[in-house]
């Protein structure tokens, strides 16, 4: 937070001399709202791209002191999500598969290092977190971007209210429907592994 | 088998990735804070060529990565942020116009420079392939008749070469000139490649001739004009002066515009 006030001061100063440090303190957060709500990694970098560079030109127009008054980590969530779900429309009005699955994840591409570790813990590190993101698209939209900015992101339920625009009662809401969802559907999982695993 | 909610959110949590490298360099060049460079092959080698969000921001030749960088922030105030390569379209763009098409359209980042500048540079661009006009022609046709030694100056510090050809602006009494890109060799080797003997025309500019006409045309050209190269032996009348051809009766070409400059000269 205070890191994020000092950068607000700077952005209120002087844009074009901290806009970096904004890109290089979010980038990585906007990069995981993005991949895990659309489950592609370039579409992911498009769309983080795409919020910084709105955010510079909204920077750009807005007078020093409505700059001093910005929450950057909700208000930033908000334009990547608002990227997101314009996507996630896009797809489904062109009829195209509303997730890609299959697409690489950055950083489970390198063979593991350490031999004593295994491979085998790290395949099942890797298909762990491979399978809960694909549990976490297959929720509606409005309950993955209540989970993604709470649990993924680590936004707070104020910061929460503010980048959903919806009161903190029906955010938390959101994000304990969309926790049962998906716990739902991770036994459902589980269940069908065992059956097959029997079979 | 049920999982905790502390489970559940630690899941989640793992979840959160890094972003990969190329992000932040795309959204600085995007909004126009740092440039990307990448090479490209040229008659005089690799060449590291800036972009950003506005347009080609320098071309210059590229011993190595950190004498560019430093000399593109010295220019333009901004990083320099290395690519694997140009965008698809902007390579494209840069093949044709290097090969001749003067209407491939390139958006250029020549902010900080005078409107003074960009005259000089725009009419640099309308020179064909395989032609060279004097500095003068350059002044007479921007309105500034006067500013030659301005011109060449503004050519000096073109800062995106081969893309703006400054290379096909020579010194009014026919030689070669200086050139930006890395000196007056590499000029002549541009010129060359672009199917321009540069020895022949210094040659014959030190013969005194300026210019050339058909006498079964009556039109006089800029001897590296497409027209005047067509003109066979028995048909050609060297001139030194535009003024000497039209008291011979002779009218300026209306392609190399070769009156531009000339007629008070």
């Amino acid at each position: 937070m205070d890191t994020d006030s000092q950068l607000i001061a700077a952005l209120g100063r002087d844009l074009d001399g901290s806009f970096e440090a904004l890109v290089l303190a979010h980038q990585d957060r906007l990069y995981s709202i993005a991949l895990r709500m659309l489950g592609n990694t370039r579409d992911a970098e498009e769309a983080a791209q795409d919020a910084l560079v709105r955010a510079y030109r909204a920077l750009a127009g807005y007078p020093p002191q409505r700059i001093l008054e910005l929450r950057l980590r909700p208000w930033l969530a908000t334009i990547v999500l608002n990227l997101c779900r314009s996507r996630i429309g896009r797809r489904a009005a062109g009829g195209r598969p509303p997730l890609s699955l299959d697409a690489a994840e950055p950083g489970t591409l390198e063979p593991p290092t350490d031999e004593h570790s295994g491979p085998a813990a790290t395949a099942i590190r890797r298909d762990a977190s491979r399978a809960w993101a694909d549990l976490l698209l297959t929720l509606p939209p409005a309950y993955r971007s209540a989970v993604v900015l709470r649990h993924v992101d680590g936004l707070s339920y104020p910061e929460l209210a503010n980048a959903l625009d919806r009161p903190e009662g029906t955010v938390k809401a959101q994000v304990h429907r969309g926790l049962a969802l998906l716990r739902t559907a991770f036994e459902a999982a589980e269940r069908r592994e065992r059956e097959e695993m029997t079979a | 088998m049920t999982i905790h909610d502390r489970d559940l959110e630690a899941a989640m949590a793992s979840l959160f990735t890094t972003a990969p490298p190329s992000l932040a360099p795309g959204v600085l060049a995007a909004v126009g804070l740092a440039d990307r460079y990448a090479r490209i092959e040229s008659p005089i080698g690799p060449l590291a060529v800036a972009w950003n969000g506005i347009g080609v921001s320098s071309v210059d030749v590229a011993d190595d990565d950190a004498s560019f960088e430093a000399s593109h922030r010295a220019r333009t105030g901004r990083r320099a942020i290395s690519a694997e390569r140009l965008p698809a379209a902007l390579d494209r763009a840069i093949r044709r116009r290097l090969a001749g098409d003067r209407r491939v359209r390139i958006d250029l980042d020549l902010r900080s420079h005078t409107s003074f500048e960009r005259d000089v540079w725009d009419k640099a661009l309308e020179i064909p392939r395989g032609e060279v006009r004097p500095y003068g022609w350059i002044a007479a046709e921007i309105g500034r008749p006067r500013a030659v030694r301005a011109v060449g100056t503004a050519l000096g510090h073109n800062p995106v070469p081969l893309i703006v050809p400054c290379h096909r602006v020579v010194r009014s009494d026919g030689t070669i000139g200086q050139y930006s890109l890395g000196g007056s060799h590499n000029k002549r080797t541009i010129l060359a490649a672009e199917g321009l003997d540069p020895d022949r025309l210094e040659s014959d500019a030190r013969t005194g001739i300026r210019f050339v006409g058909s006498d079964t045309t009556g039109v006089v050209c800029l001897p590296s004009c497409h027209h005047a190269r067509r003109i066979t032996a028995a048909h050609r009348v060297p001139f030194r002066s535009m003024a000497g051809a039209i008291a011979a009766g002779y009218r300026p070409c209306r392609a190399c515009r070769s009156g531009s400059g000339a007629i008070a000269a």
